[in-house]
C-alpha cells in the first residue's frame, strides 16, 4: 500500500504537541513505514501539497494562521485539530475577554520599561484577529486529538488507528484536556 | 420481577419508596452518568446528564421517582450521545482552560468528558467575559469555570444554613451571585470549613494556596475513569437535609 | 420620591413575607424606573430573604433592572407580527430622532429604547410599552409625536389618550363572548349544586384546560379538593405570554366578572379561601379596572366573607403582577413567581393540585378555563358539550393576527378547520399558519383542512397568518430568538441550546450558513426534545423543526454549498488591528469566503 502523506504545522501553539509526537521515540520508525511527511517543521517544506492527513497544532490568532489553516484544509483529506489550543483556543484564547486594541496599547505603548516604539505595522507581520479561535470555528475539522500536549501514546494510538483505517478510539488515559 | 424493583439496562434494581431512579441505581452499585446530583442534597435535575429512557420517553433519572416495573435504558449509544452533547454544551458555554486549572484531574466535568469520549466542544465557544473573585482570604471563585449546577447554592442553604450563593440572570446570562452588599465572597460569612466551600464539581470555588499539590498521573481521574469511581464517591443514603424555607435551594 | 422613603410607602401595603418580594420590587421599579442601589438590601431585611436572592429575582425578570433605564423606557413589542407591520423601521426612526442606540440609555439619562417579547397587541400593532403602558398602532406619525413628547419631557400619563386605546376587536362571538354581565348567577348555581355537584357538571361537560395542555378541569378540581391539607389555593394564569395570543386580554377587559365568578366557584368547590390572578406585566394597564371590579364584587357580597350570605362561603382574590418572563406561563414556574421567587419550573411530580402555592393543593387554570367553568356551573354540563367535538367540548377563542383583512378575536366551536378561519378573517394567498404560537405548530397549505381541537391541532389560541410574500426563515428566526430570550436557564439543554440555535440562525441569516448548520440545528432540536426540563425547552425547537419539515427550502436557499464557513467575518476580525496599526496592505485583509 502506498504511504499516507502527512503534513503538520503549529499555528498559535508552542510546538509542545510536535515535541510530544516525537516522544513516540523509536515507534517513529514503525510509523514511517506507513507514512511520509509533506509540509512539517521536520522537513522544512514551506507549503502543503495534496495530503491524506493534516495535523494542526495551535489555535487561530492572526491572518497568517487563517491562510495556513485554509491551505491545509484545501490539501488534506483528513484534518486533525491537535492539542488544547487547536481544539479549544487554549492559552492564547484567554485574551478573548480583552479588547485587542487595549492589549496592543498596553503591550506596546503604556507598559513601563518598553521603548514605546509604537505598535508594529510592518506588512511582513501577520495582523492579529480580535479573538482567538479553535480550528473548528474557521474550517471543518474531521478529528480532534485533545491534550496539552496529547500524550505520545495518544499520538501513537490515533495515528496507527488512522493508518489502519480505524476510527480512532483513545480510551482512558489517552483522552486528556491538560 | 418482584414488587419493588425496576429494570435498568436489562437487569433488576431494587428500590425503597421515595427513592429516585438514580438514587436507587447508585445504592445498588449501578452507575448512571451524572453531574449536578450529589447524594447529600435533594436532587433538582438541572444538568440533565443523568437522562435515561423510561418506557420509551426520556427523563432525568436523578428526579424521576423509582416505580416498580419501570423499563429503563441508560447505557445506550443514544443516551450516551445525548450526554456527550450536554457535556460539550457546558464546555462551550464557559471558559474551561483545563491546562491552567488546578482542578484538572479532579474535575467531574472533565472526567465525564473523558469517559464519554468527548474530544471537542464541537459547537462555537461562547468565550463569555466573567470575573474572578479573590476577595476572600482562604477561598476564591473563578466564575469562568462555573457550570451553574447549584451545588454550592444547595450546600450553603441546606447544610451550612448561610445562603452565601444564589442565582441571577436567566437563559444564557444566568450567573452565580454572592450574598453580600458588595457581591464579593470576602464580605460574606462563608468559612473554608463550610460544605459549600468543598462541593464544587469543577474549578469554580477553590481553596487558596493548595493548588497543584498532586502530580499529574496521580490525580483522582488519572487513576481510573469516573464510571469506576462514582459508586465509591460519597455516602449513599441518609436523611435529606432540611431545606431552608426562604431560599432558592428550597425548590 | 427619595429612594430612602420608597419602602416606607410601599411596605405597609404588602404582607411582610418573602412571597411579597416580586411585588415589592415591581412597586419600586415603577416609582424609580429601576431598583436603586441600597434599596435591595433594605428589601432583603424587611422581607427576611437573603440579599443574593433579591438580586437574583431582579436579574430574572425583564421588567426589573438594577441599572437606571431612563425616565422614559420605551420597549417595542418584537413579535413576528410586529415585525411584519414594520416595527424595526419604527424603532430605528425613534432612536434616530432621540439620538440614541437601541438598548442603551441616552447620555442625559432621559430615555432608553429597546425591544420586548410580544405584548399581546398583535391585532393592532406594531405596539410598544411606554413605562409599562401599552401603546398600539404605531406609525411614523405616532413615533414623531412620541419623540416630541419625550423631548418635551411630558409625563407618560399626559400623553394623548388615543395612544393607549386597546380595542377588543371581537369578530365572531359564541357562547362565551355572548355571555352578559355576571353578577352572582354562577355563584348562586354553585351554592345550589354543592361542591360535588359542580365537579359532576364539569366532568359531564368534558371541559379541558384552555392553556393548551387540555387537562380535564373537573378532575383537576376534584384532585385539589380531595388532597389532604388545611389550606388550598386557586390561581388564575393570566400570564398570556405566548406570542400571538391576546384573547385573555379581551376576556380580562370585557368578561372579568365571569372570570372572577369562575375563580370564586372554584374556591367554593375545592375549599380554597384565597385566589390569585397572575396578571402578566404587559397588561399592567388592566390592574386598576380589575381591582375596581373586585371591590365592586366585595361590596355586592360576591367576594369576601359569607358570600351570598352563606356562612363559611369565604373567598377573596388578590392580583399579582408578573414582570416580564414568558416561562411563568408554565404553571409551576408561575407558582414560584407567586411565591416571590425566580420563575423556575418545578420538578413534577408532585403536581400543583397536591403541592402548589406554598406547597398547598392549588388549582391553576387559564382565564378562559375559569370563564368556561362558570358557564358550565350556570348552564350545566349537557349544555356545554352541545358545542365542539367528542374530545374537545365547548368553544375556543382564537387570537387571529398576521396577514388577513380582519385580525382580532374569533370564537368557534372546537373542531373548526384552519381553512374556515382563514376564510372568515379574510386571509388570501396564505403560505403558513402558526397555530398555538411559537411553541405550537406551523402548518402549510396542504394541512389547512386540519381541525383545531385536542384530537388534531391543539391550541391555546394563537393563530398567526403568513402570506406568500413572507419568508418562513424570518418567522423561525424571530421565534428562535424569542425562546433564547425567555429560557429560564435552569437546565443545560435549554440554557445553552436555545442560545446556540439563536447563534446558528443569525449565522444563516448573515449568509454564512452551510450544511454544517443544518446538521447542528437537527442535533440541537433532538437534545432539547430529549432532555429539556420543561415545556419551554421541549417546544423551543419547534420553530426550527417545523421550518425544516415544512418549509425546508426557506432554510436551504440561504445556505452556501460549502461544507463550512466561520460564523464571523474574518476580515472584520482584523479591523481592530488594522485601526491600531494603520495598515491597509493586502496582508492586512482576509477573504471571508474560501476560494
Amino acid at each position: 500500500m502506498a504511504k499516507l502523506r502527512v503534513a503538520t504545522t503549529s499555528l498559535a501553539g508552542c510546538f509542545g504537541c510536535h515535541m510530544s509526537l516525537l516522544d513516540i521515540d523509536e515507534r517513529l520508525f514503525e510509523l514511517l513505514k506507513h507514512i511520509e511527511f509533506d509540509r512539517t517543521p521536520l522537513t522544512d517544506i514551506k507549503h502543503c501539497g495534496p495530503c491524506d492527513i493534516g495535523l494542526i497544532e495551535g489555535g487561530i490568532c492572526n491572518a497568517e494562521n487563517v491562510e495556513v489553516l485554509r491551505e491545509f484544509r484545501r490539501n488534506c483529506k483528513i484534518l486533525v485539530a491537535v492539542g488544547a489550543c487547536a481544539v479549544t483556543g487554549g492559552l492564547p484564547a484567554q485574551r478573548n475577554h480583552l479588547d485587542l486594541g487595549a492589549c496592543l496599547t498596553e503591550v506596546y505603548l503604556t507598559e513601563p520599561g518598553l521603548a514605546h516604539g509604537g505598535i508594529p505595522n510592518d506588512p511582513e507581520l501577520p495582523l492579529p484577529l480580535d479573538k482567538v479561535h479553535p480550528l473548528h470555528e474557521v474550517v471543518k475539522v474531521d478529528y480532534f486529538l485533545p491534550g496539552c500536549p496529547p500524550p505520545a501514546d495518544a499520538f501513537w494510538q490515533f495515528l496507527t488507528d488512522l493508518v489502519a483505517g480505524r476510527t480512532p478510539e483513545l480510551g482512558h488515559g489517552l483522552i486528556k484536556y491538560d | 420481577m418482584s414488587e419493588n424493583t425496576f429494570n435498568l439496562d436489562g437487569s433488576p434494581v431494587p428500590f425503597e419508596p421515595g427513592q429516585t431512579v438514580l438514587q436507587a441505581a447508585l445504592a445498588a452499585d449501578r452507575y448512571i452518568p451524572h453531574l449536578c446530583y450529589h447524594p447529600e442534597f435533594k436532587p433538582h435535575g438541572s444538568c440533565k446528564v443523568c437522562t435515561v429512557k423510561v418506557g420509551g420517553r426520556t427523563a432525568a433519572s436523578c428526579t424521576f421517582p423509582a416505580q416498580a416495573g419501570l423499563i429503563i435504558e441508560s447505557n445506550t449509544e443514544e443516551m450516551n450521545a445525548l450526554r456527550r452533547t450536554l457535556v460539550q454544551m457546558l464546555f462551550a458555554e464557559g471558559n474551561h482552560f483545563c491546562p491552567s486549572c488546578e482542578k484538572s484531574g479532579n474535575c467531574l466535568l472533565q472526567a465525564l468528558g473523558y469517559d464519554l469520549g468527548v474530544t471537542t466542544a464541537g459547537f462555537r465557544h461562547m468565550f463569555p467575559d466573567r470575573p474572578v473573585d479573590a476577595s476572600h482570604p482562604d477561598l476564591w471563585i473563578d466564575f469562568n469555570r462555573c457550570i451553574l449546577c447549584e451545588l454550592c447554592v444547595r450546600a450553603s442553604c441546606e447544610v451550612d444554613g448561610k445562603c452565601v450563593f444564589a442565582l441571577s440572570g436567566r437563559g444564557i446570562t444566568k450567573n452565580l451571585v454572592v450574598n453580600s452588599p458588595s457581591g464579593l465572597l470576602g464580605d460574606t460569612d462563608i468559612s473554608p470549613d463550610d460544605k459549600a466551600a468543598h462541593v464544587c464539581p469543577v474549578g469554580a470555588i477553590l481553596p487558596k494556596r493548595v493548588g497543584f499539590a498532586v502530580p499529574i498521573g496521580e490525580r483522582r481521574f488519572d487513576l481510573s475513569p469516573i464510571s469506576a469511581q462514582a459508586l465509591a464517591d460519597a455516602p449513599r443514603s441518609q436523611t435529606p437535609a432540611q431545606p431552608c424555607s426562604s431560599c432558592e435551594g428550597s425548590e | 420620591m427619595q429612594p430612602s422613603d420608597t419602602l416606607d410607602t410601599i411596605l405597609p401595603l404588602r404582607p411582610r413575607r418573602p412571597e411579597s418580594l416580586l411585588q415589592v420590587l415591581r412597586d419600586i421599579q415603577e416609582i424609580h424606573n429601576h431598583i436603586p442601589a441600597g434599596i435591595d438590601l433594605a428589601v432583603a431585611d424587611a422581607l427576611d430573604v437573603p440579599l443574593a436572592r433579591v438580586r437574583g429575582v431582579i436579574g430574572f425578570y425583564s421588567f426589573l433592572s438594577s441599572e437606571p433605564q431612563g425616565r422614559y423606557r420605551l420597549l417595542f413589542s418584537d413579535n413576528i407580527t410586529d415585525r411584519m407591520l414594520g416595527n424595526q423601521d419604527l424603532l430605528q426612526t425613534l432612536c434616530g430622532k432621540l439620538w440614541l442606540e437601541p438598548g442603551k440609555l441616552s447620555e442625559d439619562g432621559l430615555v432608553s429604547v429597546d425591544t420586548t417579547s410580544c405584548t399581546g397587541m398583535c391585532d393592532q400593532g406594531p405596539a410598544m410599552l411606554a413605562n409599562g403602558r401599552a401603546i398600539t398602532r404605531l406609525s411614523h406619525h405616532r413615533i414623531n409625536e412620541i419623540a416630541e413628547l419625550v423631548r418635551s419631557q411630558t409625563p407618560v400619563a399626559d400623553w394623548p389618550v388615543e395612544f393607549f386605546r386597546v380595542d377588543d376587536q371581537i369578530r365572531q362571538s359564541g357562547p362565551l363572548l355572548d355571555c352578559g354581565p355576571m353578577a352572582g348567577e354562577a355563584l348562586e348555581a354553585a351554592l345550589d349544586r354543592s361542591p360535588d355537584g359542580v365537579i359532576e357538571q364539569l366532568n359531564l361537560s368534558g371541559l379541558r384546560g384552555r392553556g393548551g395542555a387540555g387537562f380535564p378541569t373537573g378532575r383537576k378540581w376534584a384532585a385539589c379538593k380531595e388532597a389532604s391539607a388545611d389550606t388550598r389555593y386557586v390561581v388564575c394564569n393570566a400570564d398570556e405570554g405566548e406570542p400571538g395570543t391576546f384573547k385573555d386580554r379581551v376576556l380580562l377587559t370585557r368578561h372579568a366578572d365571569l372570570l372572577f365568578e369562575g375563580m370564586t366557584v372554584c374556591g367554593l368547590t375545592v375549599g380554597a379561601k384565597l385566589g390569585f390572578l397572575y396578571l402578566r406585566g404587559e397588561y399592567r394597564y388592566l390592574l386598576e379596572p380589575l381591582q375596581q371590579l373586585l371591590d365592586k364584587r366585595r361590596q355586592a357580597g360576591l367576594l369576601g366573607v359569607n358570600i351570598r350570605g352563606q356562612a363559611g362561603a369565604d373567598f377573596d382574590i388578590v392580583i399579582h403582577l408578573g414582570a416580564g418572563a414568558y416561562v411563568c406561563g408554565e404553571e409551576s414556574a408561575l407558582i414560584e413567581s407567586l411565591e416571590g421567587k425566580r420563575g423556575i419550573p418545578r420538578n413534577r411530580p408532585p403536581f400543583p393540585v397536591t403541592h402548589g402555592y406554598l406547597q398547598k393543593p392549588t388549582v391553576v387554570n387559564n382565564v378562559e378555563t375559569f370563564c368556561a367553568a362558570a358557564l358550565v356551573t350556570l348552564h350545566g354540563g349537557d349544555w356545554f358539550k352541545g358545542h365542539g367535538t367528542a374530545q374537545s367540548t365547548g368553544s375556543k377563542l382564537l387570537s387571529v393576527s398576521g396577514d388577513c383583512a380582519r385580525p382580532g378575536i374569533y370564537e368557534y366551536p372546537f373542531g373548526i378547520t384552519v381553512r374556515q378561519v382563514l376564510t372568515d378573517c379574510g386571509a388570501a394567498n396564505t403560505l403558513a399558519v402558526q397555530v398555538g404560537g411559537p411553541s405550537g405548530t406551523c402548518i402549510g397549505p396542504h394541512e389547512f383542512d386540519r381541525r383545531l381541537c385536542f384530537e388534531d391541532l391543539a391550541t391555546a389560541g394563537a393563530f398567526m397568518i403568513f402570506d406568500d410574500t413572507r419568508d418562513m426563515f424570518e418567522v423561525a428566526h424571530n421565534f428562535t430568538d424569542f425562546f433564547a430570550h425567555e429560557s429560564c436557564g435552569f437546565c443545560t439543554p435549554c440554557r445553552v441550546g436555545t442560545s446556540m440555535l439563536k447563534g446558528i440562525m443569525a449565522k444563516v441569516a448573515a449568509g454564512h450558513g452551510t450544511r454544517h448548520e443544518l446538521d447542528e440545528v437537527e442535533q440541537l432540536d433532538k437534545v432539547l426534545q430529549q432532555s429539556a426540563h420543561c415545556g419551554l425547552g421541549h417546544t423551543a425547537c419547534n420553530p426550527t423543526l417545523d421550518m425544516l419539515k415544512r418549509f425546508r427550502p426557506a432554510f436551504e436557499r440561504r445556505l452556501k454549498s460549502l461544507n463550512f464557513q466561520p460564523d464571523f467575518d474574518l476580515d472584520g476580525a482584523l479591523a481592530r488591528a488594522r485601526a491600531m496599526t494603520g495598515r491597509d496592505d493586502a496582508g492586512a485583509h482576509l477573504r471571508t469566503e474560501e476560494a
